[in-house]
């Protein structure tokens, strides 16, 4: 008994709805335009980054008094927000004659900084990465950038956070 | 030398140019994370290099495409 028609394939294969060699070709021919779409997508990124970049006006830091320095033991650390609310920073004197601020984010994974009277370093919690407290360059660990550091003007004894430098360039 | 049925020659040019566009696909991904990264490390002037080669690899995997709609249709 043969259930074969006319053409070289059996009949129920003929009226079996799923043409296996029509789907290969969909289906590279759908996977085509998802690569494609994705690449669309991948350049709609990169131009709006672009735009980012050029319409973005460059940040403005406005003066914020942190105290009176004398407030602040040799050793001491003060938190204190800058240049807005959601940017928390650490205000560090780690000698008689030395006040640095930095942000409190990690450049790795945004993770808070903290600073340890022990090592005498700014270190991460998270990843166990390590700052220097005097130029918040990477010790170790794994973030890839030193901490932003807060610029600091000292006015009459009165210490002022003045400006952000991200610390990226040289 | 063998001959291949059409189908199959279809097949095959299609499979290469899905794979070159994957290819480019990576090189794209590869930068939009490398501009994301100079962006927010406070580096602007990468961002314009790096969108003129995206568009420019956006335009190759179109032509890729249609090249492979193409062999799509002429091997059926």
């Amino acid at each position: 008994m043969s259930d074969s028609s006319s053409g070289e394939q059996p009949l129920w294969r003929e009226e079996f709805s799923i043409q296996t060699n029509e789907e290969q070709y969909i289906s590279r021919r759908q996977f085509g335009k998802f690569l494609m779409l994705t690449s669309v997508g991948m350049c709609a990124g990169n131009v709006w980054l672009l735009l980012r970049s050029r319409l973005e006006s460059p940040p403005n830091y406005p003066a914020l008094s942190l105290g009176n320095e004398a407030a602040l033991p040799v050793g001491g650390v003060r938190l204190f927000q800058y240049p807005t609310e959601s940017d928390p920073c650490l205000l560090l004197h780690p000698d008689e004659e030395t006040f640095v601020a930095y942000s409190q984010k990690c450049t790795h994974l945004s993770c808070a900084v903290f600073y340890s009277d022990e090592t005498k370093e700014i270190e991460c919690p998270c990843h166990n990465g390590a700052f220097s407290v005097k130029t918040g360059e990477v010790l170790k660990g794994p973030p890839p950038r030193p901490l932003p550091r807060i610029i600091l003007e000292n006015r009459q004894g009165e210490l002022f956070a003045v400006g952000v430098d991200l610390q990226t360039k040289g | 030398m063998p001959s291949y049925p059409k189908k199959r020659q279809g097949l095959a040019a299609m499979d290469g140019a899905l794979v070159l566009m994957a290819v480019l696909l990576m090189v794209q991904m590869w930068l939009l994370t490398a501009a994301l990264e100079s962006l927010l490390a406070g580096y602007r002037d990468e961002a314009l290099p790096a969108a003129i080669v995206s568009v420019v690899l956006t335009f190759i995997c179109w032509g890729l495409y249609r090249l492979l709609r193409k062999a799509d249709r002429s091997s059926r």
